[in-house]
């Protein structure tokens, strides 16, 4: 690296971008994220066994991706600093969000879209 | 000639080029892994009500390795804040804990894996169906021996969950009784199929994120002594390709163990 590149925009050391690193705040942090996650993974595996005369086979799995998806957000929000990240990566996150909706889409779209004639068992 | 933007942000993204490239890199794994995850959807979905295997995976190895994958996100996240405040003793511990920890969910993906080729689905020619652990299967001797179960229709095999006791016992079976037999391999189902070739591809970036993060423990330290500010966003690049790892199972785990 260039002395020449050293520019007063360049990350200090102990920091992340404008937030100053601590490292025993950052182990609290690493406990709190892996409790969360733990209690979720155990949420998720208890409401797989609960009798489908309740919920229902489709409301029991969308339980389950909904504790899925706040597990995931804990994860990229806290330990990929999304929940502070510079516009440029939310612009990326943007557009594959749109794109994976798209996919998604265009599976649910074809799920339905059978041939005039289709004869369905 | 030196690499721009390696260290300080480009005033037009706000970021050093290697965080950005590691957001598009991202980005478009999330767009492999989604359209694997929709193809799981529609296979799932068009199944014949009954005809979906539940509970054909071992629970407690799966919640193990959620559990140690997502140690290894922290102490992933640990290493790179280590060498933010300058400690580069700890950065190696945790990244050596973080290289163990991947080494550990490869093996138990190896033991799962072993399980399920081991596992065997026996046609006979009488109708009926065995189903269980292959003990032996000597071409030399004229039966193979199997730890499981008799059925009478295969729809028995999809729902283990529903069953609530599995008796299972040494059968002998002839080979003159044998209409066809086939193990649990990707071959076997559509839910096979996707089991292997998610979980699969999933190992393999685990691997490649291994190598990575062993280069950085290993040889690419040396970068620390001459460059530590760069050699800090190696690793946090690297620590953001593992969470990325880490998030992908979080989806896999339910949607393969447990639904």
């Amino acid at each position: 690296m260039s002395e020449s590149h050293n520019t007063p925009s360049a990350v200090a050391p102990g920091s992340h971008g404008d937030h100053p690193v601590d490292f025993n705040s950052y182990m609290r942090r690493c406990a709190g994220v892996f409790g969360v996650v733990v209690i979720a993974v155990g949420l998720m595996i208890w409401t797989s066994y609960l009798p489908e005369t309740h919920l229902g086979w489709s409301g029991k799995i969308a339980i389950i991706l909904v504790i899925a998806s706040f597990n995931a957000f804990i994860v990229a929000g806290f330990l990929m600093h999304l929940i502070s990240e510079r516009k440029m990566v939310y612009t990326i996150l943007g557009f594959t969000v749109s794109f994976v909706i798209g996919l998604f889409g265009l599976t649910f779209y074809a799920m339905t879209d059978f041939p005039k004639h289709t004869v369905i068992h | 000639m030196e690499i721009p933007y390696t260290v300080e942000a480009r005033p037009d993204t706000g970021l050093y080029n290697a965080k950005v490239g590691i957001w598009l890199f991202l980005a478009s794994e999330v767009m492999l892994f989604g359209g694997l995850f929709s193809a799981y959807v529609l296979l799932r979905v068009g199944a014949e009500p009954g005809t979906w295997p539940h509970g054909w995976q071992n629970i407690v190895l799966g919640t193990i390795n959620t559990i140690v994958l997502a140690l290894s996100a922290i102490t992933t996240l640990m290493a790179w804040v280590a060498c933010k405040v300058r400690e580069f003793g700890k950065f190696k511990f945790f990244h050596a804990c973080t290289l163990l920890l991947a080494l550990t969910f490869l093996c138990i993906k190896f033991v799962e894996y072993s399980e399920h080729l081991n596992h065997y689905e026996i046609k006979l020619t009488d109708g009926r169906i065995a189903d269980g652990d292959m003990v032996s299967n000597d071409p030399a001797q004229d039966h193979v021996v199997i730890k499981g179960r008799f059925d009478k229709t295969e729809m028995d095999l999809y729902d283990l969950r529903a069953q609530k006791e599995i008796s299972e016992t040494e059968i002998t079976i002839p080979r003159s009784q044998i209409e066809s037999m086939d193990n649990y391999g990707p071959w076997h189902n559509n839910y096979l199929a996707l089991y292997y070739t998610l979980t699969g591809l999933h190992a393999m970036h685990i691997l490649g994120g291994s190598i990575v993060i062993g280069y950085l423990w290993g040889p690419g330290r040396k970068l620390w002594k001459k460059d530590p500010e760069r050699f800090t966003n190696r690793v946090e690049v690297s620590g953001l390709f593992w969470h990325f790892v880490d998030l992908v199972w979080i989806f896999l785990f339910p949607v393969l163990y447990l639904t």
